[in-house]
């Protein structure tokens, strides 16, 4: 039935397989085409159709086939590589958040939301003393965690970034995973995480002890 | 000397790159001169090598030898690198990186690590040495030092640095108490990287005076020179990445030295986004700065916003003027408006500093002939290898004149004479061959007199000079006794043979013998010790390129004049190199451009200064003006180069230029005065915009303009008086800063400490206690006395970089001032 026509094209010097359908001839005059508008109107075919929306109707009706996720009281789950509002985690075995405040997600950020400050504190530490991101900036792109050492800043769900005020949502707090919610604290899956073969790819430097 | 320069010129082959260099210059400077890269972790350019890292590894003519040590020859050809120096490198970089903190994402040096640099430079991505860790403690050394032993690598640029540059000294090593090296490693790796790691395992750098505090003047330079994070300023640890910072290019504001420096700015913090400096760097291989560089920053203006109804107040001020009071902590285009304001509107300029160092140049302007000295700083430190100062206390007025009295010690195998009444322990100390003679207070006349009665050419000098000068030499014959070696002959029979020798024999013998001594009058007139011409004959061996250095307390003296005179003279017939260093950062400058006058009553404009209506850059006045890191414009420097200096911060308020502008006098910009500077006083007709402020890899400055020494109207010559002795009597003070602090603008710095207070020798402070009070003008002044470890004697400093119009009012004309302590 196919007919295979190669087409040259003179401006491409590749060769294109096209495939012609068998669609019969098109009536030319008046009779032949009444004839075609009358047959397709009162075929059948129509309420075959129309019987299937209204099964379906049924189904969802009275059988529980709703498919309708009732946002905002409902949320469809989203793949954990999803770059939404970011988190900030913790440590597990201490709570102490892992930021160390080296500064390279200030650096990397192409659109220059990122801001910290950072002090040397009582215990002789680096301290990030201040940390925010500008939602009305960020494009969400994902260098931040994926140029973070500590895996400390990594990407989150939370992708409704409308709010009354920014500031909601802008401060290292609350972006930090909450004390108590430590143990239900997630590794981000998505940019910046731990390749599959780190521990492998990693050449060891030897001690004395 | 000069003529040296183009004399010893060698060639020789860097990786076949034909190279021209100085004789004796080291292999190390001659590549990085010709661009060709060498690595080196511990050489410091203007300092001795340290010999510490051993990296800088190259082959000259078939021999290893250290680039950073070894003199260029000619003919030479030397290798950078080949397989075994490679391997030598790798393994010195992995020996540095054993047990070195991984925490590079919190270091202060964020990526400008030398450490980090090297080790990515030569491929080391694996370890293969080990050895166990020594636990190291963090410290902080002074109010600015803090130092992080687990980060240093022992390159010892820190003690170099303090030692050969600033004379502090203040730095060593100390045990590092590591344990010690496997023995079998010697057979198995490079043998430098094996001798290196010996030397690193066993220290650690420490303060030298074993108290855990430096005690030093708080410069700051090692915290510059440190390739790693290991030593930082307490200030500045751990608020900022190098990276954030936008480097300006400008001139340190607060003495005459006028350093190229860097200010280091971002925003103050999320909530306030404006402009804040966080450091000063500099190129630290060309010029070294002082604490007040480095830390005395934050000078400026913040608080001035365009206030309308106090600049229609200022209008009036000006229309009203009779005089202008200022001081030289200004651009050369503010002194140039301030000059035009005398010539349009005859209103009288008075700047106490600077007057009385145009006073002092004209008159050794009208002696010589020439409106500049000969002298150059930068040239004296790399050639001058005898030096003089007089006249200036070396340790507080200009620190980079210390570091050159240091330098010529430490580089140029130097010795050095210091004259001052103030003795000074760390000048004693800067070198074997220094000698501090603490004399009595205005002997600076005999001093010059002495330098000529001993190196002048005598057929130069005038012959009322000569006579003068050989009035005071009397000859006597003084008996001596010596001991020589006399010849013996004896007669030996031998035990053997039986045969009789006669042999000569050296005895020593002990004669008396007359010898002439020519003893001159002229040097007890300055206290001279006893041995005092011997010390300087010995000073003398081997010397070949004199310096001179004279300061601030030749301009505030009762003989100023004379002394500018005798200074004509010591240039014009002696083979010494004078260099002057004024008082103020651009007091050359304000002595230059304009024409000063004496005390002046009226109605008076105080710019940084008292006045009836104030003009002020510390934010206090009635009108505000921009501090000078906030403001474009040039300095006059002691090194004679007009130098530009940048706004490294924001200014919202009006400028000088701005009242000109109303009065009809103005410019669109300030900087359109740069090329308005006077070119018959030596000044260029040059844009601002087109004058540089960098440093080249070779070391050459490429910063601002010479000043063109001006030829004066010489009508007779002029024969220096003969010198006068006033002595004081009671307590004296010396109108001297302490160190770092030079003006209003250092004493509002934060991270700047020393207070305004009485500085004393530690044994006058056993006299005087704690505070001590005295009057200037009928005001009552009550100070701390503070022991300045390093003074000795009796005279007392009063500092003038606060209440300077009361400070310079009482001081007058001389620096020595008797002074009524009372005990309070």
């Amino acid at each position: 039935m196919h007919e295979e026509i190669i087409h040259t094209d003179s401006t491409s010097k590749e060769k294109q397989n096209y495939v012609m359908l068998e669609l019969g001839s098109t009536p030319a005059y008046g009779w032949p085409a009444f004839k075609q508008v009358v047959k397709r109107t009162v075929n059948g075919e129509l309420f075959v159709g129309l019987w299937i929306t209204l099964k379906e109707m049924g189904k969802t009706l009275f059988k529980g086939g709703k498919h309708t996720t009732m946002y905002p009281f409902e949320k469809m789950p989203i793949s954990p590589r999803y770059r939404a509002i970011h988190n900030m985690l913790r440590l597990l075995e201490s709570g102490h958040y892992r930021c160390i405040g080296c500064g390279l997600c200030e650096k990397i950020c192409i659109s220059n939301c990122i801001a910290m400050e950072t002090r040397y504190d009582e215990n002789q530490r680096k301290e990030v003393s201040e940390y925010t991101i500008n939602f009305g900036r960020c494009i969400y792109c994902g260098y931040c965690a994926e140029v973070c050492p500590e895996l400390a800043i990594v990407h989150g769900g939370r992708y409704e970034t409308a709010s009354e005020q920014r500031a909601s949502f802008s401060l290292f707090d609350d972006m930090l995973t909450p004390i108590d919610m430590l143990k239900q604290q997630q590794e981000f899956a998505g940019f910046g995480s731990v390749t599959p073969n780190a521990d492998a790819a990693i050449k060891k430097t030897p001690l004395a002890y | 000397m000069g003529d040296m320069m183009n004399d010893n010129k060698i060639t020789l082959k860097i990786d076949g790159k034909t190279c021209q260099a100085q004789e004796g210059e080291y292999i190390l400077n001659v590549a990085r001169a010709n661009g060709i890269f060498i690595p080196a972790i511990c050489y410091l350019t203007r300092c001795s090598p340290t010999l510490a890292c051993r990296i800088c590894l190259v082959e000259a003519d078939g021999k290893r030898v250290y680039s950073c040590n070894t003199k260029a020859k000619d003919g030479m050809e030397v290798t950078v690198s080949n397989q075994e120096i490679l391997e030598e490198r790798r393994a010195i970089m992995e020996v540095y990186d054993v047990n070195h903190p991984l925490q590079c994402g919190v270091c202060d040096q964020s990526g400008s690590c030398e450490l980090q640099n090297y080790t990515l430079e030569l491929g080391v991505d694996s370890q293969s040495y080990t050895i166990a860790d020594t636990a190291r403690e963090t410290a902080n050394w002074s109010s600015v030092l803090h130092y992080d032993p687990a980060l240093c690598i022992v390159c010892e640029r820190c003690v170099t640095v303090c030692k050969d540059m600033m004379g502090d000294n203040a730095l060593g090593t100390t045990p590092r108490g590591g344990s010690e090296l496997n023995k079998e490693l010697k057979d198995t790796m490079p043998k430098d990287a094996y001798a290196m790691w010996n030397k690193l395992q066993k220290s650690v750098i420490a303060p030298s005076n074993d108290t855990g505090s430096t005690n030093c003047s708080d410069c700051g330079e090692c915290i510059a020179v440190c390739p790693t994070g290991a030593l930082v300023s307490r200030d500045f640890e751990y608020t900022s990445n190098a990276w954030e910072l936008k480097r300006t290019p400008a001139t340190c504001a607060h003495c005459s030295s006028g350093c190229q420096i860097y200010y280091e700015t971002k925003p103050s913090s999320i909530s306030d986004r404006s402009e804040k400096i966080y450091r000063v760097t500099n190129e630290w291989n060309y010029v070294s700065l002082c604490g007040a560089g480095r830390f005395g920053y934050d000078f400026e203006n913040r608080t001035a916003v365009k206030n309308e109804e106090a600049f229609a107040n200022a209008i009036e001020a000006f229309k009203a003027a009779k005089v202008i009071r200022f001081n030289s902590v200004i651009t050369n285009e503010e002194a140039l408006m301030l000059q035009t304001l005398k010539e349009k509107l005859g209103i009288k300029l008075i700047n106490p500093d600077a007057k009385a160092f145009q006073e002092f140049l004209s008159a050794y302007g009208l002696a010589s002939g020439k409106t500049l000295w000969n002298g150059d700083y930068k040239e004296m430190m790399q050639t001058s290898d005898f030096i003089i100062s007089v006249g200036s206390s070396l340790r507080n007025d200009n620190p980079n004149v210390r570091y050159v009295f240091n330098n010529i010690q430490k580089m140029n195998k130097g010795a050095g004479l210091y004259f001052h009444p103030v003795g000074d322990s760390l000048i004693a100390g800067l070198g074997k061959n220094v000698a501090c003679i603490e004399h009595n207070v205005n002997r600076e006349e005999a001093i010059l007199y002495w330098i000529l009665d001993k190196f002048a050419d005598r057929d130069k000098l005038p012959a009322e000079i000569s006579e003068y000068l050989a009035s005071f030499h009397t000859k006597t014959t003084k008996t001596v006794s010596e001991t020589v070696m006399e010849d013996v002959k004896e007669t030996v029979v031998d035990e053997t043979s039986g045969e009789s020798k006669e042999v000569v024999k050296k005895v020593p013998k002990t004669i008396q013998k007359e010898i002439e001594v020519d003893s001159s009058t002229l040097l007890e007139a300055f206290d001279a010790p006893v041995d005092f011409a011997d010390i300087v004959e010995k000073f003398l061996a081997k010397k070949e390129s004199f310096a001179l250095v004279v300061g601030e307390d030749m301009y505030f003296h009762p003989q100023a004049d004379n002394l500018a005179n005798l200074l004509a003279l010591i240039e014009s017939t002696t083979e010494f190199k004078v260099a002057i260093v004024p008082p103020k950062t651009n007091s050359l400058g304000v002595a230059l451009i304009c024409d000063l006058d004496d005390d002046a009553d009226g109605y008076t404009i105080g710019y940084n200064e008292a006045g009836d209506f104030r003009l002020s850059a510390l934010g206090d006045g009635d009108l505000d003006m921009p501090a000078l890191n906030q403001q474009e414009g040039t300095l006059t420097n002691m090194h004679k180069k007009v130098v530009p200096t940048n706004a490294a911060l924001s200014y919202d308020g009006y400028e000088l230029n701005d009242i000109m502008n109303a009065l009809g006098l103005g410019e669109r910009l300030t900087i359109d005065w740069t090329k308005e500077l006077p070119v018959k006083k030596g000044f260029k007709a040059v844009e601002f915009d087109s004058l540089p402020n960098r440093y080249t890899n070779d070391g050459a400055e490429h910063r601002g303009y010479m000043l063109e020494s001006q030829k004066t109207k010489n009508t007779a010559s002029i024969i220096p008086a003969k010198f006068t002795v006033n002595d004081m009597s009671g307590d004296i003070a010396y109108r001297c800063n302490p160190q770092r602090q030079f003006n209003e603008f250092t004493a509002k710095a934060h991270q700047i400490f020393e207070p305004f207070a009485l500085y004393v020798s530690p044994a006058k402070a056993e006299i005087l206690g704690q505070k001590v009070a005295f009057d200037i003008n009928g005001k009552e002044f009550v100070l701390d006395v503070v022991i300045d470890e390093k003074m000795s004697g009796e005279i007392v400093k009063l500092p003038d970089f606060k209440h300077s119009s009361e400070i310079y009012a009482f001081f007058g004309k001389n620096r020595f001032k008797p002074i009524t302590l009372r005990k309070v």
